[in-house]
């Protein structure tokens, strides 16, 4: 009696510490399996998780500035301007690749602290101000390949998105991608739950007067998600440049997708909770529906209906949940 | 000043009042651009004109935008509403003119139906409205984009009279542009709705103490916001004389016009701000899309400018304020 007691006292604590996004991506990820076999075996897995790595890197960024209170709408732009920049920096030139890439990840940063700035000092909502950036960024990017991309990415830039290792113990193959998305998400892990940066960007989501008042530099926090966001983005783009062409809508809605797959992935919007494990399984939510709408035959512009049917599905059980307990 | 002036709900924070100084600022602009550029014909009538038809498309969207900001929401799903407007009313229609009418009806109920949607789901289901509004704004984009690929009907001649006809020297389209302006005036300062409006957007657990069914006033807001956004559809599908399901997002509706609330003066917090103050703000991005032209600016750089003026002039508002924003 005591023993079955004990048992039931812990299942609350247990069943908190699962993620509940984890649960669903299973149950998603098994139907899709069930509806097409291949998707169970390795490489089918494996090609699965490429796919969903820049989404999720993307969230995996997102999940910083939404747990500090704030949005960041420019993710989407950046990428365009990831892909677009790098197809005109190395001009075709695979011995350019390494500066390139340097320098992307040099724009990344220098629109991640203005942004952060933007916020911090300016006081402005940062829904506004990364929506200003939305379209700068874009018009950048427009401008910069004169309207029409030209070119193409070469070859050791496009590695990172489509290069594969064969003949891998267990896994058979094993994408570029994926260790891409394992090292991103590491580094998120540790930093938003492993550092005490982390514990200022959840003070700073949860009550901003609060963390001021107990010292923490609110403005530097600021500046600080919204620098790892655009990082994020970088890197988000420089994979999706090795899936596909250069093309100026690659970045189009990705900021939205990778807001609602933080949101699916128990992520509170107007900050202070969320966990990068919940905006990565939330991302790999995403993509498993677009996979099993895509299995279903269904066309696919009722993608984006499905993901607002999601999204709105996912706050409503939460805030659902949260009246619930009080 | 008097003490019956000093207890007054509302101080005035500045001297003059934002709608005043962008007004004067937008006509500035216009004339020294005008002038600059050795273009004086655009001061006369017929450049005064098409500058203030500049505004119709974005003015009737963003008066209803100034409801759901005011009331303390926000909309992201007008410019896919109004999308589905404009085809469903030339779908309707099929260029014949006793289609008129139940084209107009319809499009008016289902504007109507996704406003008490978007507010039910923020009132009742405790959705947070940027999610609430961009989930149906997808669900919406989904739907429509699956049925209709291209153009799809045509208005009548009749019903281009919307865009094109004139009265006088006053297009009908400018002119309804000013009456629906008063009209949502009147609505916000003269009736019992408009007061329980700016009480919910300041304070809605206020609101709420004190009698007021703030559901019921945020779907109410929500469904004024998107009759407006109805009405948008069909300007634009009697100025392109047919609609596809692309006009309201290649127009960026969702972000100009909030862009343009805010400018105008009212918080995006809710519960401060009123309708002249966007229309000043439609003239402000009328009178820039103008000089624009006039300059030559070309298409890309000029999104980019867009972009930096929309943080600029925002900023101009909340770089004073104490408030830790996110």
């Amino acid at each position: 009696m005591t023993l079955a007691l004990k048992a039931y006292a812990h299942r609350p604590a247990l069943a908190r510490r699962i993620n509940l996004a984890v649960v669903v991506f299973l149950a998603f990820y098994l139907v899709i399996g069930f509806l097409q076999p291949a998707y169970l075996e390795p490489a089918g897995i494996m090609n699965f998780l490429r796919r969903a790595a820049p989404l999720a890197i993307l969230a995996a960024g997102q999940v910083f500035v939404l747990v500090s209170g704030g949005f960041d709408l420019s993710v989407g732009s950046l990428v365009t301007l990831t892909v677009i920049g790098g197809s005109m920096l190395t001009a075709n030139d695979p011995s350019n690749t390494r500066w390139a890439i340097l320098a992307l990840y040099g724009i990344g940063l220098a629109v991640g602290l203005i942004n952060g700035a933007v916020v911090a000092y300016l006081r402005t909502p940062s829904i506004i101000a990364t929506l200003g950036a939305l379209l700068a960024i874009n018009g950048v990017a427009m401008t910069w390949c004169g309207g029409s991309p030209r070119g193409y990415l070469p070859e050791n830039f496009r590695m990172f998105g489509r290069f594969v290792f064969h003949d891998v113990p267990f896994v058979k193959i094993f994408p570029v991608a994926i260790l891409v998305l394992a090292v991103v998400a590491a580094l998120a892990w540790w930093g938003l739950h492993g550092t005490v940066f982390g514990r200022r960007v959840f003070a700073v989501g949860d009550n901003p007067r609060a963390a001021q008042l107990a010292g923490v530099r609110v403005d530097l926090t600021r500046i600080g998600v919204f620098v790892i966001s655009a990082l994020a983005a970088v890197t988000a783009g420089i994979l999706l440049g090795g899936f596909g062409g250069v093309s100026v809508d690659v970045g189009a809605g990705l900021e939205l997708q990778a807001i609602a797959a933080c949101v699916v992935g128990g992520v509170q919007l107007m900050g202070g909770r969320g966990t990068v494990v919940g905006a990565i399984a939330g991302a790999l939510i995403m993509t498993a529906l677009f996979t099993l709408l895509i299995l279903l035959g269904w066309p696919q512009p009722l993608k984006d209906t499905a993901q607002g049917l999601i999204l709105i599905i996912a706050v409503a059980f939460g805030a659902w949940r949260r009246r619930r307990a009080g | 000043m008097s003490s019956a002036e000093a207890v007054a709900p509302a101080p005035r924070r500045r001297g003059v009042n934002p709608p005043v100084i962008l007004l004067v600022g937008s006509v500035a602009l216009y004339v020294s651009v005008a002038l600059a550029t050795g273009q004086p014909m655009m001061l006369h009538l017929d450049g005064i004109v098409g500058l203030l038809q500049r505004m119709v498309g974005l003015g009737l969207v963003a008066i209803g935008q100034t409801f759901a900001i005011l009331v303390g929401s926000i909309d992201l799903s007008v410019a896919n509403l109004i999308s589905v407007a404009a085809v469903l009313a030339s779908y309707i229609m099929q260029g014949r003119p006793d289609m008129m009418a139940p084209a107009v009806a319809a499009v008016l109920a289902i504007s109507a139906i996704v406003g008490a949607i978007n507010g039910a789901l923020i009132s009742r289901l405790e959705v947070n409205p940027l999610i609430a509004t961009l989930g149906v704004g997808l669900f919406l984009q989904g739907i429509l984009s699956a049925s209709f690929t291209n153009f799809a009907g045509s208005v009548p001649k009749e019903f281009q009279a919307v865009a094109y006809g004139t009265f006088g020297a006053a297009p009908y389209s400018v002119i309804g542009l000013f009456v629906l302006a008063f009209l949502a005036w009147l609505l916000l300062r003269a009736t019992k709705f408009g007061a329980h409006l700016y009480a919910v957007g300041g304070n809605s657990e206020g609101a709420r103490l004190a009698g007021i069914r703030t559901d019921r006033v945020m779907i109410g807001a929500h469904t004024l916001c998107s009759l407006c956004a109805g009405l948008t559809g069909l300007y634009l599908a009697s100025r392109l004389r047919s609609g596809a399901p692309w006009v309201g997002r290649d127009g960026v509706y969702d972000l100009e016009s909030i862009a343009v609330v805010v400018i105008g003066g009212t918080l995006l917090a809710g519960g401060r701000g009123g309708v002249w103050g966007t229309l000043a703000g439609v003239l402000l991005f009328a009178v820039l899309d103008a000089s624009f032209n006039m300059l030559g600016v070309s298409a890309y750089p000029k999104l980019v400018l867009r972009g930096l003026i929309v943080i600029a002039a925002v900023a101009v508002y909340t770089v004073r304020s104490k408030e830790l924003t996110a």
